[in-house]
């Protein structure tokens, strides 16, 4: 055996022009559906342990109060509780900074609060008990003096003077003198003259747009079972899009050494974004080290509304100056999004995503990252795009209507392309926004008749996608199978398009691929699942590590044969010799080496460790048909296309899965869901009752097209798919909805009432 | 608090177990009888994630007491294939991918099978509306209905 099979393999990401799969591209079962549909699958509250003891934790109720004393001593004494702490049980030496350089002390202080409760839902004590009763008993006697301070939970209140102040000396050095200190993060960017633009334009329109906070609204509630003992070693157990954050945000929120704590993620029931944070896992971890036992801690439902991620509501003013033959001659936006009471409200995406779609030659955005008293917003699929493709993309569509001009050809005619100046900056490679509008205009949909009450709209929809630190490491078997291990949590069908992609370079059958979402202690470090990084991400890995272990593989082949490596290649799961020893010897099955590896040089393993940054950016088109009822202002979507850029479809159908799934949420957000806060502070709707997410019986069936233009950043030309698909739907509803009813909606949800003071509004006009 | 004795059938088998008055069936399937396999989604019965069949009805466990269960018969997806052998909504759900994170599918199969069992030829409409109290955040509902509608009709030819 060479010393060779050991030197780190080059990192090239390069995509590697069109080729025939064998594997990559079909479609076949996922590996762990037969758990999934038999109730044998373990989610984040399915794990129990011997001697586990039961979590519950109080929240305020007021939405902006100073703890003035806080009193556990009765709740420590009920039978059958175990422990109770609160911030006093958690790091000292977590450090607050403004803005989000501060991040740890920001999670701690939202996890547990400290001198004052920030939202209603805010944590303030938390028991563990012997049984969950017990456990919820004991928060009734935990004793909480309140003084109520004034509260403030819309974005524009919160920003005008006078405003109750929700943190003093949270803003960053970005933000301009003079600000209410309330905000606290500033972007700008664009490029060009915005004036000169306008004034080349036949029809300049400025709007002002709304859209509330929704909630990514996962069917799982947060949920973990932690043990940590007092000689600082713990396990974890817990539903995450990221288990080496939980892991590295535990360590510091416990003082414990990061790698004397292994996370295991559960299987996942949907996160959206919503699981790149955490809430409860130091909470369980703290209480288990106080009680010397295994502590089990799950979210009500109630809980998740009030105290996880709902996304940023927003604030905008979009201005946008277009000739009379299309040709957009500038645009400008303003974003105000308040991300509850913690800076991090993802306002710069917003500002940067707005008008990405479009080759522009002035353009300049503006972002503003505000606190109010509601809970710390968290990433909800393309976090921020949706809310500026809502804005920007119904100013685009009034200004087609008001000029008598296609929806799809003025996009086509502005459309950002490979060479285009991005809005936000760069200068993008290949990427596939015209394809996605020309396979739009072709489809039957877009040309199908309407019926009466019925309109149709069209938008655009833009996210970056991302790379970020990956590991991945495939070791093989004697028999010839594989296990690759993966850090990723699967999200979304993620493990069948690893086995696929896996399957294709080592030229074994899918079936003898296992994909293992491994442990923190299991694999090098992983970011998390997020920014549609998955099969882009963990996908280049997994086809490296399984080119590392094709290259060794390769090697034991050459030495059995007495020839160059080099002159060795790898055809259909074989060794074939090439060159001048072409047809020597026959071809040496995978398996075949396999079997005998521990005499010829020791086990075989691929690996794969790196930061992959050539994740391409990407971009969709979808068609809506919406009904609205004039007399009851309700709006039905009946049909609805999606039309996306995939660059290579590794598993088609999970795509159509991605694109389906965000289509839904985007209908849901532009037609029902909404947070609702009364005037004292407190949520409304913390529930699925009355924060309704679509249901079967709203829903059309969702058409989809898959649209392939190669991402330049990857082997076979992968772009992320899991975000796009949810930027959209907003504007393209309620630009069907205008031209169904004659109304434009400005304000999300577009409720039935809206629709009908809108309805009202143009009987009084006409 | 005392607890009380209750004797149930669960997927055939008679169960026993002993519960506080005030657990929910579904935390005694889960926390007692380590029938994991009902979701706790919400608790107050709006997502459908616990769905399970009483004396051959549908209900949220999540709404139902455990002392309830004395004397009835109860099923969970646990119950739904027969030994190595899948149902046909469950084949489908995995041939289809109705399923993306899986975690309302016990539920939703549990739901779907009971559909069946009432009208073997249901309609698009009839599927949308009967799951509409089966909350999926994943999949849009486009693959979950085409899967119940693709079972019905092989088990309509298969019977």
């Amino acid at each position: 055996m060479a010393l060779d099979e050991y030197r780190p393999q080059e990192g090239d990401e390069a995509y590697e022009g069109p080729r025939e799969f064998r594997q990559v591209g079909t479609r076949p079962d996922r590996p762990d559906g037969f758990d999934k549909v038999t109730g044998r699958a373990r989610f984040g509250a399915d794990m129990y342990a011997p001697g586990m003891l039961h979590a519950a934790i109080l929240r305020s109720p007021h939405a902006h109060a100073r703890i003035v004393r806080l009193d556990t001593s009765k709740a420590e004494a009920l039978e059958g509780v175990k422990a109770v702490v609160t911030r006093a049980d958690f790091s000292k030496n977590v450090i607050f900074a403004p803005g989000t350089v501060g991040e740890f002390w920001n999670i701690l202080e939202n996890i547990m609060a400290g001198e004052k409760a920030l939202y209603d839902g805010h944590a303030v004590a938390a028991v563990a008990a012997t049984t969950p009763l017990i456990a919820r008993d004991a928060l009734k006697l935990i004793e909480v003096e309140y003084e109520i301070l004034p509260h403030v939970t819309d974005v524009d209140e919160a920003m005008k003077p006078g405003a109750p102040v929700i943190r003093e000396g949270a803003a960053d050095r970005s933000v301009p003198e003079g600000m209410h200190p309330n905000v606290v993060r500033y972007h700008e960017s664009g490029h060009g003259d915005v004036e000169a633009g306008f004034a080349e334009a036949d029809l300049v329109i400025e709007d002002h747009f709304t859209t509330e906070a929704t909630h990514q609204g996962y069917i799982e509630p947060h949920a973990c079972l932690g043990t940590l003992g007092a000689d600082g070693k713990g396990e974890l157990w817990c539903c995450t899009q990221g288990h080496w954050y939980v892991q590295k945000v535990c360590a510091a929120l416990l003082d414990l050494e990061t790698a004397n704590l292994r996370v295991t993620a559960s299987e996942i029931g949907g996160g959206f974004g919503g699981k790149t944070t955490v809430f409860i896992e130091p909470v369980a971890l703290a209480l288990s080290r106080k009680a010397g036992r295994p502590v089990k801690l799950v979210m009500s439902r109630a809980e998740v509304f009030r105290a996880t991620g709902p996304t940023a509501s927003a604030s905008m003013d979009i201005r946008i100056g277009m000739k009379k033959d299309g040709t957009i001659t500038a645009a400008q936006g303003t974003f105000r999004l308040q991300g509850g009471a913690f800076p991090g409200a993802p306002m710069e995406f917003t500002a940067m995503c707005a008008f990405a779609c479009y080759d522009l030659r002035h353009v300049r955005q503006v972002g503003y990252d505000v606190m109010t008293n509601r809970p710390k917003q968290a990433a909800y699929r393309a976090p921020g795009s949706p809310m500026a493709a809502f804005a920007v993309e119904s100013v685009i569509d009034e200004l087609c209507n008001r000029l008598g001009l296609d929806p799809i050809e003025v996009r086509l005619k502005n459309a950002a392309r490979e060479g285009t100046k991005a809005s936000y900056g760069p200068t993008y490679p290949r990427i596939g926004l015209v394809e996605t509008l020309e396979a739009a205009r072709a489809h039957p949909h877009y040309a199908a008749p309407l019926k009466p009450g019925q309109g149709r709209g069209i938008s655009c929809g833009f996210w970056f996608n991302y790379g970020g630190e990956t590991s991945v490491s495939l070791a093989l078997s004697e028999d010839g199978s594989a296990q690759v291990m993966v850090g990723t949590p699967d999200i979304g069908g993620s493990r069948a398009s690893m086995a696929l992609m896996a399957a294709e370079v080592l030229g074994i059958p899918y079936e003898n691929i296992r994909v293992t979402v491994a442990d923190t202690g299991s694999l090098g470090y992983n970011e998390i699942s997020h920014g549609s990084r998955v099969t882009y991400a963990s996908g280049l890995a997994t086809i490296k590590a399984a080119r590392d272990a094709v290259r060794k593989l390769r090697q034991r082949a050459a030495d059995k044969w007495g020839i160059d490596v080099e002159a060795v290649d790898w055809v259909d799961g074989c060794a074939v010799p090439s060159g001048p020893n072409a047809g020597d010897f026959d071809p040496l099955p995978l398996a075949e080496i396999t079997k005998t590896m521990g005499a010829t040089g020791g086990p075989i393993s691929g690996h794969f460790e790196a930061t992959p940054e050539g994740a391409g950016v990407s971009f969709a088109t979808h068609i809506v048909d919406a009904e609205v009822d004039r007399e009851t202002g309700k709006t039905r979507v009946v049909r609805y296309t999606v039309v996306q850029d995939a660059g290579k479809a590794i598993h088609p159908t999970y795509v159509e899965g991605q694109f389906q799934g965000g289509a839904a949420q985007g209908i849901g957000w532009a037609l029902n869901e909404e947070y609702i806060y009364g005037e004292d502070g407190r949520l409304q709707n913390p529930g699925f009752l009355d924060y309704r997410i679509p249901v079967a019986s709203d829903l059309p069936m969702i058409d989809t097209v898959i649209v392939e233009v190669p991402n330049p950043g990857h082997p076979f030309g992968v772009r992320g798919v899991g975000e796009t698909s949810i930027c959209p739907p907003l504007a393209a509803i309620a630009n069907a909805v205008s031209n169904a009813a004659g109304v434009r909606l400005r304000d999300l949800p577009m409720r039935p009432s809206r629709i009908l003071d809108e309805l009202e509004k143009q009987r009084d006009d006409a | 608090m005392t607890k009380i004795h209750v004797t149930a059938r669960i997927n055939g088998d008679e169960v026993e177990f002993l519960c506080d008055p005030r657990e929910t069936m579904l935390d005694v399937l889960r926390d007692r009888l380590g029938l994991i396999g009902a979701k706790e989604g919400c608790g107050t019965g709006d997502c459908g994630a616990c769905s399970i069949t009483l004396d051959g009805r549908l209900v949220c466990s999540c709404l139902m007491l455990g002392v309830e269960a004395e004397g009835r018969e109860i099923g969970t997806v646990e119950g739904i294939a027969e030994g190595e052998n899948l149902h046909p909504l469950q084949r489908k759900f995995i041939e289809h991918a109705a399923l993306q994170c899986g975690f309302c599918t016990p539920g939703i199969l549990v739901a779907a099978k009971n559909l069946l069992e009432r009208n073997p030829d249901p309609s698009e409409e009839e599927v949308r509306y009967w799951l509409a109290g089966n909350l999926c955040r994943c999949t849009g509902y486009d693959k979950i209905i085409r899967a119940v509608l693709d079972a019905a009709a092989e088990m309509r030819e298969a019977s």
